[in-house]
């Protein structure tokens, strides 16, 4: 019951949160002089072509682009009607992308699960490496296996991203035969669902995780490795070496599960860089997430398929984040209805 | 020092058992917060390495004209993508003192790469305080004498070309002016929100606290980069390329602050509860008066040592965001500008240099990291 109740409040803090995130988005959207609009029209009249003109100002009034800011905030989110009464994100209406002349929910649609879905295996890719090089580079600590770990993770720290996705890439291609750019075979784009798709996006997949992956491993596998150095020298693990109890089985029993908290704790700190270091990769390497369309978007001014991915993308952190909490709250019977404080 | 029968070594000077052991501890009690610091700091070899390192970076900036052979844009269309040049000594076994084999450039036809051949024999020795492109010592004096230069005839691209016949390693430097004052201009606008609000929250409570956490909470749960990019985006593309740099830099700052902001609002939670702070308050010091005399000087420094530790963050921003394109913008000259040339696969591939300014970016980043440590484990003396 307590919860439910959690989960229900976590919910819709959550809820709050994005409204004031949409606010902002759009604040900064729109925070370039002028719009798409009005620099097409002035190119246009500064050419002379007036029939263009005519379309444009046709799209303003059409997209309530003429009206004061705060109206247009609340129409384009569907608290106010525009032009066509209540059409805005609420209702299901992603707005319209001038630059590419369709709707938004067409451009970005295949889009959004990849980026899901490589965000999704970035995550378990960091909790794949982080967990056992941390406990590892914990319990023998002061060893080459630390020092080699360290020295790795501080490596993968301080590499940029980008750079890093290029070289493996190149790498990746020549000693392994991995394919380069793109998430799946060009022949499965536009295709259902198939056992051979999957495959192809699971290979696809290999280099962009570990990219993505890499810099967030490296920060939590210190993370565990503090942790779990601060238990280990506590008296309740001498007492369990002195039992006589098998090593391998009392660090999973009694310290993992204490350090385990923040590790769980953490992936509100984690998945905004994550998604971060994906816009960017994809970028780089031209997955079909939407990095790549987010960067036109912006750089065109493109509004409204610039601020729905921006919304997208904090959504998807702001749902990471309330799993986490919620996981954390039933892990740890110590919090409970405070939310932590860290 | 004498060496007795029985292969000991004894003291000559007089041993004195009141000059107690305590003396040399005494000195220690009594010696000023630095020292203690700093002693500290002087046996963590890394820390200390990499912030020597990190001194005479920053030490470099403002000479780095001086010590580049070549001006930031100065292009050589007869040397284009020229691979990197050895600095030899010797020729033929003789010794000649520094000198570079004279390189052509030549197209090749047939895999429409170019191709660089060495004449290797004729030796050119470098010149040394020579007159090359013109450049602001400092930003400030005008000069145009090089450390050194390419000698008659021969060019000297220490680290190779890029894509407009520009020598990287003068570049590098060039870069370093901008790459490295970033982070310290972001921090400084994230250090000065962060305590600012951080302070103000966890001093005064209540309503304004309320609102403050809220704004750390949003602020931290969203992506950094799309912001930093929309926020980029924003800046109009006509303005010049230092009003760019400097934009560039508050906006990293701007996104920074939520987590110093946090940390200080956590001290001081607890430090307001302090006896002294009430004393002040009750002789009539102003809040403003309180927060800065009596509580900020506490852990200034662990503010200092996280600040250190975040700096990275901000010197790969910049990098990311210009290798995007939306950061700084040619003819500013910065790591991340020169990375958008490497930025496809085909000049990882052919000419593997031009992807050189990572190595920089790494060393530094990695510096930072440990400078951060090095502070954070030496900052309190007393602990052990």
């Amino acid at each position: 019951m307590v919860m439910l109740r959690y989960v229900v409040y976590r919910f819709f803090t959550m809820l709050l949160t994005l409204l004031v995130v949409s606010v902002l988005i759009f604040v900064i959207i729109n925070l370039p002089p002028g719009d798409y609009l009005s620099n097409q029209i002035a190119e246009l009249q500064a050419s002379g072509q007036s029939a263009g003109v005519a379309k444009a100002e046709f799209l303003r009034t059409e997209y309530a682009l003429d009206r004061p800011m705060w109206e247009q905030y609340l129409i384009w989110m569907g608290f106010w009607p525009g032009p066509h009464g209540f059409e805005g994100l609420i209702q299901g209406n992603y707005g319209w992308s001038f630059e590419f002349d369709r709707p938004v929910a067409e451009i970005v649609g295949d889009t959004l699960w990849l980026t899901v879905v490589v965000n999704l295996a970035a995550i378990l890719f960091v909790y794949a490496v982080a967990l056992p090089l941390g406990v590892l580079a914990a319990a023998r600590s002061r060893t080459w296996i630390d020092y080699t770990s360290a020295f790795v993770g501080y490596l993968g720290l301080a590499t940029p991203n980008f750079l890093l996705a290029l070289i493996l890439f190149y790498y990746g291609h020549q000693y392994f035969n991995l394919p380069i750019g793109g998430l799946m075979d060009p022949i499965y784009e536009g295709q259902p669902m198939s056992w051979d798709k999957l495959k192809s996006i699971l290979i696809h997949l290999i280099v962009p995780t570990f990219v993505i992956g890499t810099s967030g491993a490296s920060a939590m596998m210190q993370r565990l490795r503090a942790n779990m150095l601060d238990e280990l020298g506590k008296p309740y693990v001498e007492t369990a070496i002195a039992k006589g109890m098998a090593p391998s089985r009392m660090l999973t029993k009694y310290p993992l599960r204490v350090a385990f908290n923040p590790f769980v704790a953490d992936i509100g700190n984690l998945l905004p860089s994550m998604v971060s270091g994906s816009v960017l990769v994809s970028v780089v390497l031209g997955l079909q997430t939407i990095g790549p369309t987010l960067l036109t978007a912006l750089k065109t001014q493109d509004q409204f398929l610039s601020a729905f991915i921006l919304m997208f993308v904090a959504l998807l952190t702001l749902i990471g984040t309330m799993i986490s909490d919620i996981l954390l709250v039933m892990l740890d019977p110590r919090i409970r209805y405070e939310g932590r404080e860290a | 020092m004498t060496k007795r029968s029985d292969d000991r070594y004894v003291d000559d000077a007089p041993f004195d058992p009141d000059a107690a052991l305590q003396q040399l501890e005494r000195a220690d009690l009594d010696a000023p917060n630095w020292l203690l610091v700093w002693r500290k700091f002087r046996t963590h070899k890394l820390g200390l390495i990499s912030g020597i390192f990190l001194l005479l970076c920053y030490l470099m900036l403002p000479f780095a004209g001086f010590i580049a052979p070549y001006g930031a844009n100065e292009r050589n269309d007869e040397h284009l993508y020229a691979p990197p040049q050895s600095v030899n000594w010797f020729h033929e076994g003789e010794f000649v003192g520094p000198f570079v084999y004279p390189t052509v450039i030549e197209a090749d036809l047939e895999t429409f790469q170019w191709k660089a051949v060495t004449d290797t024999s004729d030796p050119r020795p470098l010149q040394f305080f020579c007159e090359g492109a013109e450049y602001k010592l400092a930003g400030l004096i005008k000069s145009d004498t090089h450390l050194f230069c390419a000698p008659e005839g021969a060019t000297l691209f220490l680290w190779g070309s890029d894509r407009l016949g520009r020598d990287v390693f003068s570049r590098i430097l060039y870069g370093a002016q901008l790459s490295l004052t970033v982070g310290l201009i972001g921090i400084s606008v994230s250090f000065f929100l962060g305590i600012l609000f951080g302070s103000m929250a966890g001093y005064f409570g209540g309503k304004i606290d309320w609102v403050i956490n809220r704004v750390i909470e949003i602020l931290r749960s969203l992506p950094e980069l799309p912001l930093w990019l929309a926020l980029s985006a924003a800046v109009p593309s006509n303005w010049s390329p230092v009003a760019v740099f400097f934009i560039i830099s508050i906006i990293l700052g701007i996104l920074d602050w939520p987590g110093l902001a946090r940390s200080v609002r956590a001290k001081f939670l607890s430090l307001r509860e302090e006896e002294y702070v009430r004393a002040a308050e009750m002789m009539g010091a102003s809040s403003g008066r309180v927060i800065r005399k009596h509580l900020l000087p506490n852990f200034m420094s662990h503010l200092i040592a996280s600040a250190t530790l975040s700096i990275p963050a901000m010197i790969l921003g910049e990098t990311a965001l210009s290798f995007l394109g939306l950061g700084l913008r040619a003819p500013a000259v910065s790591w991340g500008v020169m990375l958008n040339d490497a930025q496809n696969l085909a000049s990882i591939e052919i000419y593997p240099w031009t992807a050189i300014p990572m190595l920089p970016i790494i060393v530094v980043v990695l510096a930072f990291n440990f400078l951060g440590d090095g502070l954070r484990d030496s900052l309190d003396p007393y602990q052990q």
